[in-house]
């Protein structure tokens, strides 16, 4: 199985000595959807930076395709498109001469560039835009313009960094439709994101990176049952003065009309249910308290501390 | 990359530049050209005439090589310290960065954009020029030859200069107190003949005193300076520039965490 990137040992401090990579490892196959997730700071786009050639590595190897960056990094280049986490191109140029420019730099002729131009930019919805400013597009839209521009060269491996932070609930589904679509149609892709369910919807393999190290790197389906608890909320109807009998343990009462309460994978949540009709507790409206990526961490924080 | 795509690349550079500065022309074209008129009417015009010649030349005409020169210095420098800041800046230089142009190609692409800003306003403030003088050409192969050399060589210096730059004002500390005294004192108004044995000899370090000569030589056919020694220090220094610059890009300086 040919890997589209295999990363292994790579280590990165930064001239302030902070030790950003503690020697991770990864390997993602050709063809995977992959999600590399991890909390602020956790070392994500650092890894992201020396993949792509932006941050110089302190040890380790990089390979793309089975080529090494330190050996053929041009060649590694053109079969690699980034997204990165922050906007980088000129706010002076249009949107058209932005991706064109793009796909000048990796030698591609102009007539073919100028048929990509207008597939990427109208499939990702910008090309009425695409002589305006970009300076004057929304902060979506500033994403899908540099999803556009790393397609210009059509990379085999596309990484992106965050690419739905900041988009909207509908744009964001659009954009999982669009980079589904071009991972069938063959593109590796792997993506960093705080949000669970974006990895839980698109990719198929998941990587944690913890404080410069990878924690954790299986299947997305593996990973997600080892969500052991999640916090709900429960809004009542009535209000409560104390927490009832049954409630000891997992149960808070947080508010008059407001109950919290644990729930493992294998509690489920009829038996929540059962225990609320037999106490006539009659619930209004009920949804997720915490962050479920945020408790996964958690959750392995704690194995790791009882292992 | 392929022959062909290092030549796409580095036209693709190329033309962003000359795009970036012919749209901010307000900028970057005609304040060179006001401020050069003013000195052509200033010297050309009420003053020159009381000073009367200078090596055998009427002032203005003996004062407009320099001004050309001075001007495409200026400009082919501002140009490259400033775009590439800014690149730099607004993290635009990033999109190079990851695609495969080799170094070089990216030198030299901004390389040539500033050398075309620079001759682009020495074009015009040479037609302006010929509004005050008789402007006469002596040997233009030598004229052409130092001017775009001149160019390249302050492109590259600007380049430096957008390398190691970290904030905006950065880009304007050495055009100010290097550039421009280095300029008014390498002989753009006067002949260094007419100085004391002393500051001749200091002048003689002044690396622009040199282009200025040479410059000026390719006009009217006099300098103070060996034409040979001319070319010699501007190659020699446009080589070191564009080695250091090479390196510092390969290893990432400034541009790579
Ligand atoms: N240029 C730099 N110089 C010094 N330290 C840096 C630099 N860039 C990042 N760091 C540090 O390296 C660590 C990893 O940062 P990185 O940006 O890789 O995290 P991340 O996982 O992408 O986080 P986020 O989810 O917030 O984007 C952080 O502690 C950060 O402060
Ligand atoms: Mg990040």
């Amino acid at each position: 199985m040919t890997h589209a990137l295999s990363v292994e040992n790579l280590e990165k401090k930064y001239a302030n000595g902070l030790l950003a990579l503690k020697g991770i490892s990864l390997a993602v196959e050709e063809g995977d959807f992959f999600a590399l997730l991890g909390r602020n700071g956790a070392g994500k786009s650092t890894a992201i930076g020396i993949i792509c050639g932006l941050v110089n590595k302190t040890a380790g190897s990089v390979r793309i395709f089975d080529v090494d960056i330190d050996e053929d990094f041009p060649r590694a280049r053109s079969l690699l498109g980034v997204v990165p986490q922050e906007f980088n191109f000129s706010v002076f140029e249009t949107p058209l001469q932005i991706v064109m420019n793009q796909a000048g730099y990796y030698g591609i002729p102009r007539r073919v560039a100028e048929e990509r131009a207008e597939r990427y930019l109208a499939q990702l919805d910008l090309w009425d835009k695409r002589n305006g400013v970009s300076r004057e597009l929304s902060g979506g839209m500033k994403r899908r313009l540099m999803i556009a521009r790393a397609l210009m060269h059509e990379p085999r491996l596309l990484i992106l960094d965050e690419p739905t932070a900041g988009v909207d609930i509908e744009i964001r589904r659009s954009m999982w439709e669009f980079l589904r679509r071009i991972n069938e149609q063959g593109t590796s892709i792997i993506l960093t994101t705080h949000y669970l369910e974006e990895a839980e919807s698109l990719c198929r393999n998941i990587a944690i990176i913890e404080a410069g190290e990878v924690v954790e790197n299986t299947s997305t389906r593996q990973l997600l049952s080892t969500l052991q608890r999640e916090v709900y909320i429960l809004d009542l109807e009535d209000p409560l003065t104390e927490l009832p009998e049954f409630g000891r343990g997992r149960w808070r009462l947080t508010g008059p009309t407001t109950l919290e309460v644990d729930i493992s994978r294998e509690q489920g949540l009829n038996g929540v249910f059962r225990q609320l009709n037999a106490n006539a507790i009659r619930v209004q409206s009920m949804r997720n308290k915490s962050n479920r990526l945020e408790q996964l961490f958690l959750d392995r924080v704690d194995r790791r501390g009882t292992e | 990359m392929s022959a062909e795509s290092v030549r796409i690349a580095y036209f693709t550079i190329v033309t962003k530049e000359v795009t970036r500065f012919l749209r901010i022309w307000q900028q970057t074209l005609l304040p060179p050209v006001i401020t050069t008129s003013l000195y052509f009417v200033i010297f050309g015009n009420l003053i020159g005439p009381r000073i009367g010649d200078m090596e055998g030349f009427r002032y203005i005409d003996f004062i407009v090589p320099g001004l050309i020169l001075m001007a495409v210095i200026t400009n082919s420098y501002a140009n490259v310290s400033s775009s590439f800041f800014s690149a730099k800046f607004q993290r635009s230089i990033e999109e190079i960065q990851v695609s495969p142009t080799p170094e070089w190609v990216i030198l030299l692409g901004y390389v040539t954009g500033g050398m075309a800003r620079g001759l682009l306003v020495g074009v015009v403030v040479s037609v302006v020029a010929m509004l005050f003088s008789g402007l006469t050409v002596h040997s233009f192969p030598v004229m052409l030859s130092v001017i775009l050399l001149t160019a390249m060589l302050f492109a590259l210096g600007g380049f430096l200069n957008g390398l190691f730059a970290r904030k905006f004002d950065d880009v304007s500390i050495v055009p100010t107190f290097i550039l421009t005294p280095l300029t008014y004192l390498g002989g753009v108004f006067y002949s260094i003949n007419l100085l004391p044995p002393f500051w001749q000899a200091v002048s003689h370090g002044n690396p622009i005193l040199y282009m200025i000569n040479g410059f000026r030589y390719g006009f009217l056919g006099i300098s103070d300076i060996d034409l040979g020694l001319s070319y010699a220090i501007i190659i020699a220094f446009a080589v070191a520039l564009f080695w250091i610059n090479l390196r510092l890009l390969k290893t990432g300086y400034g541009i790579r965490t």
